[in-house]
């Protein structure tokens, strides 16, 4: 394949522009759910394109002593994680083919990439609530990662492979005791990732007024956004493709529209979760998933072993 | 109307900033975001720092001492920036105008787009606020 192609998919479809859409699409789905929830009407169906569009045209505030050029680049950072992990995925999930030898590791590195950049723009942005956020943000990187990898073993020793098309040709996990365990982990561990609600120690509006994002505004604060709403459309399609058999393109509109559903109930599972939890301090997130989230990937990785 | 006064007025984030308000002013506020009013059907929604401000909102009378904070913030936040005056005492400094801590209306320290009178107004009078402020923002740019 030849670099323009590659290069108009990694802009076009299925790369920036179709995860972008989707993903505000999404958050959309989520806000307006969380109000109905709430007995509002909620926000309109275009109300995060007009956030994210607004952000564009506002001024770009810079704290004084803060490292121009890192302060700047984190936003990029997360935005290109997300868009390479959504181009990997969905270019494997419409040819399998193309899968490749540990893409799964691949996508793995991928997609930690935004609470990196999170990470980093709160340190560089000079403000002790954001270097506060930040901080929160590392712990919860390594409280949540070491049960999400352990619950990824699953699907590789059902597949005997490690890429990630072969595992899509496996099928659905759900059958088996191990793959209905290792899917209620990684769910877990997605609410965290997506620092949402019983998860949103980072951000903390209540007591950090923004976190790690506090100092951002304009076009980086944007970035974050986008990137934000992004992890929410690739996170669960993630899930859905190594734990549930993904969407298969190939079998007509039925079995498109059942993967589907597949993320919609993965959403909706999410927004639930989000909406009817209180936040967590981070010693008991942590201890949450070191303790038993850990234990149930430890439990499912020995039930796969013995072929449950 | 250019798209960026476009997107503004339809995303509009609003920080509240309390120069010692007696709180009903306060509760007013928070009226007009619970499931009765619901102002997020407008796109309007708190925020926690400046630097997410579209819309600075302040409500209580600004001393002496608080004015200049008040001036501080309004240039820490990223433009274009709208800012409305909540209740009798941010318009005027109400009954504390001309009292020994008081020293100008806030009107002198900050450029205020929309005065909203009342001790306190009522959430439907701010909503009618926030519509008469939209249209004016969206008319001048014509």
């Amino acid at each position: 394949m030849d670099y323009t192609t590659l290069l108009l998919q990694f802009v076009f479809f299925p790369g920036f522009l179709f995860t972008a859409v989707v993903g505000l699409v999404t958050s959309w789905i989520d806000r307006k759910v969380t109000a109905r929830v709430q007995m509002r009407v909620g926000p309109p169906f275009l109300q995060p394109f007009y956030d994210i569009i607004k952000l564009m045209f506002k001024e770009t505030i810079i704290p004084s002593g803060s490292p121009r050029l890192l302060f700047l680049s984190a936003p990029l950072l997360g935005l290109s994680g997300a868009t390479l992990a959504s181009f990997i995925l969905w270019r494997i999930l419409l040819n399998p083919g193309q899968s490749f030898m540990g893409d799964l590791i691949v996508l793995l590195y991928l997609l930690t990439l935004p609470a990196v950049a999170a990470i980093l723009g709160s340190f560089a942005s000079q403000n002790p609530l954001a270097s506060l956020g930040g901080s929160r943000e590392m712990k919860l990187i390594i409280a949540y990662e070491l049960p999400f990898v352990l619950a990824l073993l699953v699907p590789i020793i059902k597949a005997q492979s490690m890429r990630l098309g072969e595992i899509l040709a496996f099928g659905s996990l759900l059958p088996s005791a191990s793959g209905v365990l290792a899917l209620i982990v990684s769910i877990l561990c997605m609410q965290a990732k997506l620092t949402l609600v019983p998860f949103d120690l980072p951000e903390a509006e209540t007591e950090l007024t923004g976190g790690a994002f506090i100092e951002y505004s304009g076009p980086p604060l944007g970035l974050f956004k986008l990137t934000k709403a992004m992890m929410l459309f690739i996170l669960p399609m993630f899930l859905v493709c190594v734990f549930w058999g993904g969407i298969h393109f190939a079998g007509g509109w039925n079995s498109m529209l059942l993967g589907f559903l597949k993320y919609i109930a993965l959403i909706v599972i999410i927004v639930l979760i989000r909406n009817t939890a209180p936040r967590v301090r981070i010693d008991q997130a942590v201890t949450f998933f070191w303790g038993p989230v850990t234990g149930m990937s430890v439990i499912a990785i020995l039930l796969a072993f013995w072929g449950w | 109307m250019s798209l960026a006064i476009n997107v503004l007025t339809r995303s509009l984030n609003v920080f509240h900033l309390g120069g010692s308000a007696c709180n009903n002013c306060d509760i007013e506020i928070l009226d007009t975001l619970t499931p009765k009013y619901d102002l997020e059907r407008f796109g309007i929604v708190l925020v926690g720092s400046i630097r997410h401000a579209d819309l600075i909102l302040l409500s209580g009378i600004f001393n002496k001492k608080s004015a200049s904070r008040a001036r501080l913030l309004y240039e820490q936040a990223p433009k274009p920036v709208v800012v409305v005056a909540v209740g009798g005492c941010a318009c005027t400094g109400g009954m504390f105008r001309g009292s020994y801590n008081w020293d100008h209306p806030v009107k002198d320290y900050i450029p205020i787009d929309a005065f909203l009178p009342g001790c306190p107004p009522k959430p439907e009078a701010m909503i009618s606020a926030v519509v008469k402020l939209i249209h004016t923002l969206r008319g001048k740019k014509q």
